[in-house]
């Protein structure tokens, strides 16, 4: 797994971090256009780890995800259209403009939801473990969150019944220093999260997570024992989050001596330069991959904006299924 | 048909019996269920029966119910008991936020088969924590059945509709009636979901009812028949969806109507109700519709305290006589 990444492999790593950084930063400019309602919290500085983690999984492997979701979903293959028609609020997007940003799930990918209750995801990825022993298969769970949500009863509650019972679920912190406006070194009891596991008698791991192949072997080490049967491992990827908590934010809990610093590390150059040191990327295979991306996103703003707008009535349906 | 006459309790074992057989993809998962056959000995039976399906958990309420969503989310059908209903207060995000709206907010993607089996109500001196009726509260949440059964067939026959629909369902069982018997039609029967059951036909007031209310309704209907009064007693059963048809159906023959229930006063079911009835069958009304409910305070522990507390037969016939002016 972690030494035998193919040379296409790794491109098509590249282009998801890409495609997850312009996806964000088309987003960040169609809320600023007032083309999205509500609010949206955007990943960009995260792109490692939501990248890295995806890519040991298989498509019939669940996640579940945060407000802070947009990254996990495109890892996971959710499509472009959909997504950008969600956050526009069209018939068309994943949830029919029910959802909005913090809604997105595509069961028939495994991803069992965004979420907009910090730390909600963890009892729903209890759920979906259990549900992989029950049924005697070899899929494996993993539930994204930040630093915040560690502090949440849900996590302790989480933490304890993976361990007891053996459950093939991956949690993946994603420590990016702020929970909304407050900073992780005031909020958080201990230094790395990732050390919580220890309570609970199973494998905690902190790594860089702003650099891809980090993540990428952590979590592969982390999914291979689960698969086997061994049980959960809590993954911490320190990253940061270079935008406020929503678009919006005015940020006065920081400096912007502070983002500039995390900005140098970026995890999109980092990756880029490892992959151009090997010889695997040209600045020519670069820009090819960004102008794909742009066209793709293109097209899916196009669809989206093309898309019809949900009847008002069609907030009637789809409570029940038998109603 | 043999009419056999066991108890609500039996009654749940008996339903889940024959549902976990039908389906492999039912497990029941909460506290004190394989050594213990559920807290109040209501799954007794069932461990040994089906080995690895009843699933014991540490005290996790949040994640009790998050285990059950997830699994149903992902193909398996479990049946989460609650303990007690009190509890649900440790698990509200992921009901209320979670279960209700999961098939919603993801615009209908998913079903969530999901039965929340939580024994309530009052009367055994259990105090504030263990006595509470909160099926208003899920009423008032979008996205979730909410099913309160009282006679024995009713269980049985509503426990396997619920364990059967796709949609999530909280299921209120009221703990004093676990022993309470009557007649259960053997194999299959099925009470479907959203339908409401005249249990005592009469003429002169409708009665509107559910759970323990419905015990203390009939109690009162017998009474007032030697006064020459005939309530006609509707057992609503399904709280959501509720069989308004039913209702009117009988307030339009009767023309006064009584909500009972062992819930609280304030915002409790009788008020939905008695607006509804307001707003759809005012010119049908002879009298004000009254509820009978308990008093608005927290379930007191010494049983004098509580029996005060607790709505009885006698207010329901008191309430019953001001609506027929007699």
């Amino acid at each position: 797994m972690k030494s035998s990444v193919s040379t296409r492999e790794m491109r098509r790593l590249y282009r998801t971090m890409v495609t997850i950084r312009k996806f964000e930063t088309l987003a960040g400019e169609l809320f600023a256009a007032g083309k999205i309602p509500g609010f949206i919290h955007l990943s960009i500085g995260q792109e490692a780890s939501s990248t890295g983690v995806c890519s040991v999984l298989r498509p019939d492997d669940y996640i579940a995800t945060t407000h802070r979701g947009h990254g996990h979903v495109i890892a996971k293959g959710g499509d472009l259209k959909k997504m950008i028609a969600e956050l526009i609020g069209r018939k068309t997007g994943y949830c029919k403009g029910k959802g909005g940003s913090m809604h997105i799930a595509d069961f028939s990918l495994g991803i069992l939801g965004a979420n907009g209750v910090v730390g909600g995801g963890f009892p729903i990825i209890i759920g979906a473990g259990l549900s992989i022993k029950l049924r005697h298969t070899d899929q494996v769970a993993v539930c994204f969150f930040g630093d915040g949500a560690s502090n949440r009863g849900t996590f302790h509650e989480a933490m304890n019944m993976a361990s007891i019972w053996k459950l093939p679920i991956l949690f993946v912190c994603e420590n990016n220093c702020y929970a909304s406006t407050t900073p992780t070194a005031y909020a958080c009891s201990v230094n790395n999260i990732a050390t919580r596991a220890a309570g609970y008698n199973f494998p905690g791991v902190t790594v860089d997570g702003n650099d891809l192949l980090a993540v990428r072997e952590a979590a592969g080490r982390a999914v291979d024992r689960a698969r086997r049967g061994e049980g959960p491992t809590l993954l911490e990827n320190k990253t940061y989050r270079r935008r406020g908590h929503f678009e919006g934010d005015p940020q006065k809990y920081r400096t912007q001596a502070e983002v500039a610093e995390w900005e140098k590390n970026d995890p999109l150059l980092r990756f880029a330069s490892v992959l151009k040191k090997k010889k695997l990327l040209t600045g020519e295979m670069e820009k090819e991959i960004r102008e794909q991306v742009d066209c793709e996103l293109k097209e899916a703003v196009a669809f989206a904006e093309q898309s019809e707008w949900p009847n008002p009535e069609d907030a009637l349906e789809d409570m029940f299924v038998n109603p | 048909m043999t009419e056999r006459m066991i108890s609500c309790s039996a009654a749940i074992c008996e339903a889940l019996t024959e549902e976990m057989a039908r389906d492999e993809a039912i497990f029941i998962i909460g506290e004190d269920l394989v050594a213990h056959g559920g807290i109040f000995g209501q799954f007794r039976g069932l461990p040994e029966r089906f080995p690895g399906r009843l699933i014991d958990t540490p005290i996790s309420e949040s994640c009790i119910v998050g285990a059950g969503l997830g699994a149903a989310l992902t193909g398996m059908r479990p049946l989460v008991d609650m303990h007690f209903a009190d509890f649900v207060t440790c698990a509200m995000d992921e009901i209320v936020n979670q279960t209700a709206k999961i098939r919603y907010m993801f615009g209908g993607q998913v079903k969530v088969p999901l039965v929340i089996w939580a024994p309530d109500g009052a009367g055994l001196s259990a105090a504030a924590h263990h006595s509470q009726s909160l099926e208003s509260w899920f009423v008032h949440t979008p996205g979730l059945k909410v099913v309160v059964p009282s006679e024995p067939a009713d269980v049985k026959g509503l426990l396997k509709a619920a364990i059967r629909d796709d949609d999530p369902v909280i299921f209120f069982q009221h703990k004093k009636l676990f022993a309470r018997e009557g007649p259960v039609p053997e194999g299959e029967h099925i009470v479907p979901l959203g339908k409401a059951a005249v249990k005592r036909p009469g003429g002169s007031v409708t009665i509107l009812t559910y759970g323990s209310g419905f015990y203390m309704s009939m109690e009162a209907a017998n009474e007032l028949a030697g006064m020459g009064i005939e309530a006609e007693v509707i057992d609503l059963r399904t709280l959501k969806p509720l069989d308004f048809g039913t209702i009117a159906d009988s307030i339009k023959k009767t023309n006064r109507a009584v909500v009972v229930h062992e819930a609280c006063l304030s915002g409790g079911f009788g008020a939905e109700v008695s607006a509804r009835i307001n707003s759809e069958l005012f010119d049908y009304l002879d009298a004000p519709v009254l509820r009978v409910a308990a008093k608005d305070v927290p379930i007191p522990f010494s049983p004098r305290l509580e029996n005060f507390v607790l709505p009885k037969a006698e207010d329901v016939i008191s309430a019953v006589r001001q609506v027929v002016y007699r």
